[in-house]
């Protein structure tokens, strides 16, 4: 009996042990990943802090020997196009979002209601849209011709408010986690469908509202597709739409720096650190989602178990 | 008594109904009037001054000409086959790197470091493209990248990454496959976490080794995932990842050949040639294929595992 335990034991002991070579290799490759992963940003980091005459003369190096704020100096005195942008995408991020919240939550909880006579059109209208569309032609023709949308900030706002998918999900939600009977009783206690949407389902849902907020803060943030189709307008700039302009073009940040006179604005240009200036925008546009994201992260994470109950 | 419930039941309709108002309104202007617009493809689409739809409606019928006119060029046959073999290998080679990473971060003896993999890897799902163009941009600019720098000072000559398409191929995949692996990984460790840890106990006493516990316990536990998974990515095949294509390359001419697939085809029809009519027919046809794409892979998925189905 007693010999028989430990060599059970020993056989645990074995069988928990690792292929040493295996082990290394795997965590090599992952290594290596991760850090292909990380690098490139660190590296821009690094670019955005070099001299710009010592990447002329040696290009981009990890371990510039003349380091230098000029990059950054250079922003903050030329750069009022990136305090524009930036507000512009805080303000799309957080109406967008919040306007998202609302119109899903008001459509999902409508199709969760068992009482609703319209249920059964309503959700296969909202799934249908899952199989077929219009496209891309169609729609950029509706957005200019029909809403006259081109150029204003409701075409960085409504195309990316309202997605199936998320209704689907939260709907599922709804049906899981809020009992019928407690709906009910809100009602015999003479509180009206918004009464009961706002005090009841929204505060035990929570969990599914934040799923979904943090997919439609990300798709705000970072979101250049609906400026590429519909704006033009410099004051209307997001950030990564300006990431995308000044790569080209980098007058951009300039030209649209309203309170300077044309001799000043040449001088700027003339003395622009090109490369380094760049990276520091992207360091500076990309800020706000790399300090947000050990946060973003870990909610992510149970939000897709929450988006798993469907899909 | 009998009215005054059915009075009372109309009551309740509602304020469901105007929940789902502002949804439903969304619902028909983005997806579909844009539905309607699909006869813009079998029409010489001309913009009106008195609007949308006096243009769809005045605007002469051309039968098949635009898609006549589509398919006899070179150009469908080459986007639809980038796109779906770019599609083709991300399903293939993203899921086998997704699974094993899973895999392999769930084995790993030092959980705090598969975590701090594990936020690594995840990282370039939360950048847009645009930044991951940059990222691609400090390695690959001719003037100061730095693979031009180590090929300058091993003594080859330098290369212009941006004009030679035989390259390209290579970075799409891997760098769609990079910035999506953490994702997939993080839904596929999802799932392994929830393999019941009765069964790897039972396989240690039995004395199975670590190798043996993957391949009967691990995988045949995420097989069902993967299946469901693929089989909607194929629904899927037919629409491009528009920002992988359309950034990263940074619409250089000499790469079209291999960057130019289906979205960034209509995309560039609409915008640069202005061809409305026939950009529309492209956008019908990949929505066409792409719903029976769809259809047809969900009535497989239905066979597998009908709970994972989308209807």
């Amino acid at each position: 009996m007693k010999s028989s335990k430990i060599s059970i034991l020993n056989r645990k002991k074995k069988a928990m042990d690792l292929p040493l070579g295996y082990n290394v290799t795997i965590n090599i490759i992952i290594a290596l990943f991760c850090l292909s992963c990380v690098i490139p940003f660190l590296f821009i980091i690094i670019i955005s802090f070099t001299d710009e005459m010592f990447i002329i003369e040696n290009g981009y190096t990890f371990f510039p020997k003349v380091l230098s704020l000029n990059a950054y100096r250079y922003i903050s005195e030329a750069g009022s196009q990136l305090f524009q942008s930036y507000g512009i995408t805080i303000f799309t991020t957080v109406a967008g979002t919040m306007l998202s919240l609302i119109v899903i939550g008001f459509y999902s909880y409508a199709i969760s209601r068992k009482e609703f006579k319209f249920r059964k059109f309503f959700t296969f209208m909202c799934f249908f849209t899952m199989l077929f569309n219009g496209g891309m032609v169609p729609t950029y023709i509706v957005m200019t011709q029909l809403l006259h949308l081109k150029d204003t900030i409701w075409a960085l706002i409504l195309p990316l408010m309202v997605n199936a998918w998320f209704i689907l999900i939260l709907k599922t939600y709804f049906t899981m986690t809020v009992p019928d009977s407690l709906i009910d009783s809100a009602r015999i206690d003479g509180a009206g469908e918004f009464r009961t949407f706002f005090q009841i389902v929204i505060p035990i849902s929570l969990p599914g509202f934040a799923t979904i907020a943090l997919f439609n803060t990300l798709n705000y943030w970072n979101d250049w597709f609906q400026s590429l189709l519909y704006i033009t307008d410099p004051s209307l700039t997001t950030l990564q739409y300006l990431l995308m302009k000044i790569e080209n073009n980098m007058e951009f940040m300039i030209n649209n720096a309203s309170n300077l006179g044309g001799g000043e604005s040449y001088l700027l240009l003339q003395n622009i650190p090109r490369s380094t200036t760049k990276m520091a925008m992207v360091v500076l546009c990309t800020g706000p989602i790399i300090l947000a994201y050990p946060f973003f992260q870990r909610f992510f994470i149970k939000g897709l178990t929450v988006g798993a109950i469907k899909g | 008594m009998i009215n005054k419930i059915k009075r009372n039941m109309l009551k309740r309709q509602i304020p469901l109904l105007i929940m789902i108002l502002p949804g439903a309104l969304w619902l028909l202007i983005y997806n579909y009037i844009p539905m309607l617009g699909v006869v813009i493809g079998f029409k010489d689409f001309k913009y009106s001054r008195k609007g949308f739809f006096h243009a769809l409606f005045s605007s002469e019928w051309v039968g098949f000409d635009n898609f006549k006119f589509l398919f006899h060029t070179r150009d469908a046959f080459l986007v639809t086959k980038n796109t779906l073999l770019y599609n083709l290998s991300f399903i293939i080679l993203g899921t086998i790197i997704a699974v094993v990473f899973a895999i392999a971060l769930s084995r790993l003896r030092n959980q705090r470091l598969a975590k701090l993999y594990q936020t690594g890897i995840f990282l370039p799902y939360f950048m847009s493209w645009v930044v991951v163009s940059y990222f691609l941009n400090v390695f690959l600019n001719p003037e100061y990248g730095y693979l031009n720098n180590i090929l300058i000072s091993m003594g080859s000559d330098p290369i212009n990454w941006y004009t030679e398409a035989e390259y390209w191929p290579g970075f799409l995949i891997f760098m769609g496959i990079w910035k999506n692996t953490g994702y997939s990984a993080v839904i596929y460790l999802a799932t392994i976490a929830g393999i019941d840890k009765g069964y790897y106990e039972a396989a240690m006493l039995d004395g199975a080794s670590e190798w043996q516990q993957i391949k009967h316990i691990t995988i045949p536990s995420i097989v069902p995932l993967i299946i469901v998974l693929t089989l909607l990515s194929i629904g899927r095949i037919f629409n491009a990842d528009f920002g992988l294509f359309y950034q990263l390359p940074k619409n250089s001419g000499p790469l079209y050949p291999v960057t130019n697939v289906l979205d960034t085809y209509i995309y560039r029809a609409l915008k640069y040639t202005g061809d409305i009519g026939m950009s529309a027919a492209a956008g019908l046809y990949q929505a066409v294929v792409g719903c029976m794409l769809i259809l047809i892979s969900n009535r497989l998925v239905t066979r597998i595992d009908s709970e994972k189905a989308l209807f």
